[in-house]
């Protein structure tokens, strides 16, 4: 290790924060103290003896100039620091940690990973996307789910969720609720436009959504996943703040076919508080037609706030998982009889407004 | 008396190599290879017959040599050896009619093997996730190889149709790769530095050339009707393909695509047809089960064995698996060895 080539970091002892300029930046200016801010010159580089005064001073501390560039540090000084370091993010077991995120890395550096037939990335879903959600489920939104034993441990369902919040955050929401709750992963069924717009449509690939169609709901179905879909659409999730609650058209009940000729269980979802995220009060259909979405939310943050108004609001969320209906005891050709399909999607509609409505009076405001 | 195999396209690598494999299966009596050039290097046991498919004379030949069984697989992926698009297409199409013609002519025609592709399905977002022989494309190619190919399978139906006692087998290969074929997807992996559309990543399946040519004579010897998708298992997506070679990869913006790829076949780095962004943007996956059920097919080589056999094929690339894992090495010793 003794005749490794060291590589200066830093600004290479210069002031400022290594961007080339002279000037230092305001924070290292407020170090310095009252006279340095006066003249901001007497902090270039210059001989030592007037930099004296300054390093008597008790409040100035460390000095931009006093950052020695790495050069002086031996390699075993390095080492033990990150060493230290490791120990503070990982815990006492801090090597077979720091070995296995290393593997990650290689394995996903060097395409050493598997993705099933949908382009289904489990390790990035669960070590990047689910770990990413999880912090804003339990501390943003305080996410509460009940019934989560309704949920089949093995075997293919239909989870059937309201949707709503002008951006699919439910969804998200839900998937890793049910996931810390059953370890399953849900498998969304995504609408065209998502797969249409890049990166977007990248990742809900990998997070395991696929098209909402049937051809691609009854091969998951039937290969026994845990399938999830919003039936009302951006009817849903585009609706105006003044109808929050209020489930709209279940499509074509497209859904409840698909499951009947799979013969899996639907599970009601219903799902509080997404409508307060981005409350939508406006939109611009002009511009929407222009781009080719459905609409371009105008919420009361959003974009009077700029980047600022895409946080979401905290609001308090309670996700219920009602009882299963089941699907397997009607005959064959019973998907293909409409009036049926019909009657099945209003039942499944009916549970999930019910439980709607029934959450939100349990609910003591918004926020808490 | 064993069977006479004619097989168009022999002066094509995998052509040649199909009709030297199939001359050495016991059930086959002779094999007669036709193509427009002859072919390059020895051709074992095959009868080369310089003849134009898309000339009448093909009928003579069938007839002549008491052909049984037709093995179709000069419909060319790339106008590069053919000389342009136009004659690509006339190639594809026209030899197709001429060659089917001549079949329906022939009375002694048993089997019928067409060597088709699965870009009759086409790439489009709104594709579902794994295509099976009887989905129809959601978007019809409108140009190119896709669109030969689906007028190729258009008259081979027909064919099949008229001559109701002939078994028509339809092979819809995914794309092939191996150490030896060079076509539009092995030149554009074998580009240094890969060009990728930002912020979509495909799914693709290969087929390794060895599955293809086993299939290819498995088809024509077991004589099963219908149509059939041949792919190795699984899926790899195109980020971890190219992850695999241990290339780097350009993202490219989807709007600056299509320009992009035009100046690159300019300089004749990589063919990059509009039916291929649109691969390499949303591609494809098809369902295989009726290849193993009813065609009784299995492939040696997986998706991602049959990548690694190309890759290897290569020689590795600037960020490959071992320097990666020599890096990971030296890392770990380094923090370990400064422990103990």
């Amino acid at each position: 290790m003794a005749d490794a080539e060291i590589i200066p970091l830093g600004t290479r002892g210069r002031p400022g924060r290594g961007s080339g300029s002279s000037n230092p930046s305001a924070a290292a200016r407020n170090l310095v103290g009252g006279a340095a801010r006066k003249e901001p010159s007497s902090i270039k580089p210059k001989p030592a003896p007037a930099e004296a005064p300054l390093a008597d001073r008790p409040t100035s501390g460390t000095t931009a100039t006093d950052r020695a560039p790495g050069a002086g540090i031996p390699i075993g000084d390095w080492l033990g620091a990150f060493s230290s370091a490791a120990k503070e993010v990982f815990g006492d077991s801090w090597e077979p940690r720091l070995a296995e995120s290393l593997a990650l890395l290689r394995r996903r550096l060097t395409g050493d990973y598997s993705v099933d037939e949908y382009g289904f990335d489990q390790e990035v879903t669960e070590r990047f996307f689910l770990a990413a959600i999880r912090p804003i489920a339990r501390k943003w939104f305080r996410v509460e789910v009940r019934g989560a034993e309704n949920i089949p441990t093995e075997g293919g369902a239909l989870v059937v969720s309201n949707h709503s919040g002008t951006v699919p955050m439910d969804g998200m929401m839900t998937a890793v609720s049910i996931h810390d709750h059953t370890g399953r992963h849900l498998r969304p069924l995504g609408a065209d436009l998502v797969f249409k717009l890049p990166i977007v449509g990248e990742m809900a690939r990998k997070g395991g959504a696929t098209l909402a169609c049937n051809d691609d709901a009854e091969r998951m179905l039937s290969n026994g996943e845990l399938v999830g879909v919003w039936p009302e659409g951006f009817k849903g999730i585009g609706k105006p703040y003044s109808e929050r609650y209020k489930l709209q058209r279940f499509g074509r009940g497209g859904f409840v076919s698909a499951a009947m000729r799979t013969g899996v269980p639907i599970i009601p979802c219903s799902v509080v508080g997404a409508e307060e995220i981005y409350p939508l009060v406006g939109n611009i259909p002009s511009l929407a037609r222009l781009l080719g979405v459905p609409y371009i939310p105008i919420t009361p943050l959003f974009p009077l706030l700029g980047p600022l108004g895409l946080v979401p609001l905290p609001s308090k969320w309670l996700i219920e998982f009602g009882e299963p209906i089941r699907t397997d005891s009607y005959d064959e050709g019973a998907a293909d009889d409409p009036m049926l399909v019909f009657n099945v999607t209003d039942q499944v509609r009916e549970t999930i407004q019910q439980t709607l409505y029934t959450l939100l009076m349990k609910r003591r405001s918004v926020f808490s | 008396m064993g069977r006479v195999v004619l097989v168009t396209g022999v002066s094509r690598d995998l052509g040649g190599r199909f009709a030297r494999l199939v001359a050495t299966d016991p059930s086959v009596d002779r094999v007669v290879g036709v193509d427009v050039v002859p072919p390059r290097g020895d051709m074992g046991d095959v009868r080369f017959i310089r003849a134009d498919i898309r000339n009448p004379v093909i009928t003579k030949v069938i007839a002549g040599e008491d052909v049984d069984t037709v093995v179709h697989m000069s419909v060319a992926s790339t106008p590069g050896t053919s000389g342009g698009r136009t004659s690509m297409k006339e190639f594809n199409v026209i030899g197709t009619m001429q060659l089917l013609a001549a079949c329906q002519k022939a009375p002694g025609l048993k089997h019928l093997v067409v060597k088709s592709s699965t870009t009759v399905y086409g790439s489009c977002s709104r594709d579902p996730a794994m295509f099976i022989e009887d989905m129809a494309p959601v978007r019809m190619p409108k140009s190119g190889f896709a669109k030969d190919t689906v007028e190729v399978e258009g008259y081979v139906r027909g064919f099949a149709r008229r001559r109701p006692d002939v078994t028509v087998t339809m092979l819809r290969t995914a794309n092939t790769v191996g150490p030896m074929v060079n076509s539009p997807m092995t030149q554009y992996f074998r580009l240094p530095v890969i060009p990728t559309v930002l912020g979509f990543d495909a799914r693709m399946q290969f087929l390794h050339e060895t599955d293809l040519l086993e299939v290819l004579r498995h088809a024509t010897t077991a004589g099963v009707h219908g149509t059939f998708n041949i792919a190795g298992d699984g899926v790899l997506m195109l980020s971890q393909a190219v992850r695999r070679l241990g290339r780097p990869t350009l993202p490219i913006p989807a709007f600056a695509v299509s320009s992009f790829g035009s100046l690159i076949r300019q300089v004749r780095a990589a063919d990059f047809s509009p039916e291929q962004m649109a691969f390499l943007t949303y591609g494809r996956g098809v369902d295989t089960s009726r290849m193993r059920n009813v065609l009784g097919f299995e492939p040696d080589y997986t998706t991602a064995a049959a990548f690694e056999d190309f890759g290897r094929s290569m020689g590795p690339g600037l960020v490959s698996p071992e320097r990666v894992a020599a890096v990971e090495g030296l890392v770990a010793g380094a923090l370990g060895g400064e422990r103990g």
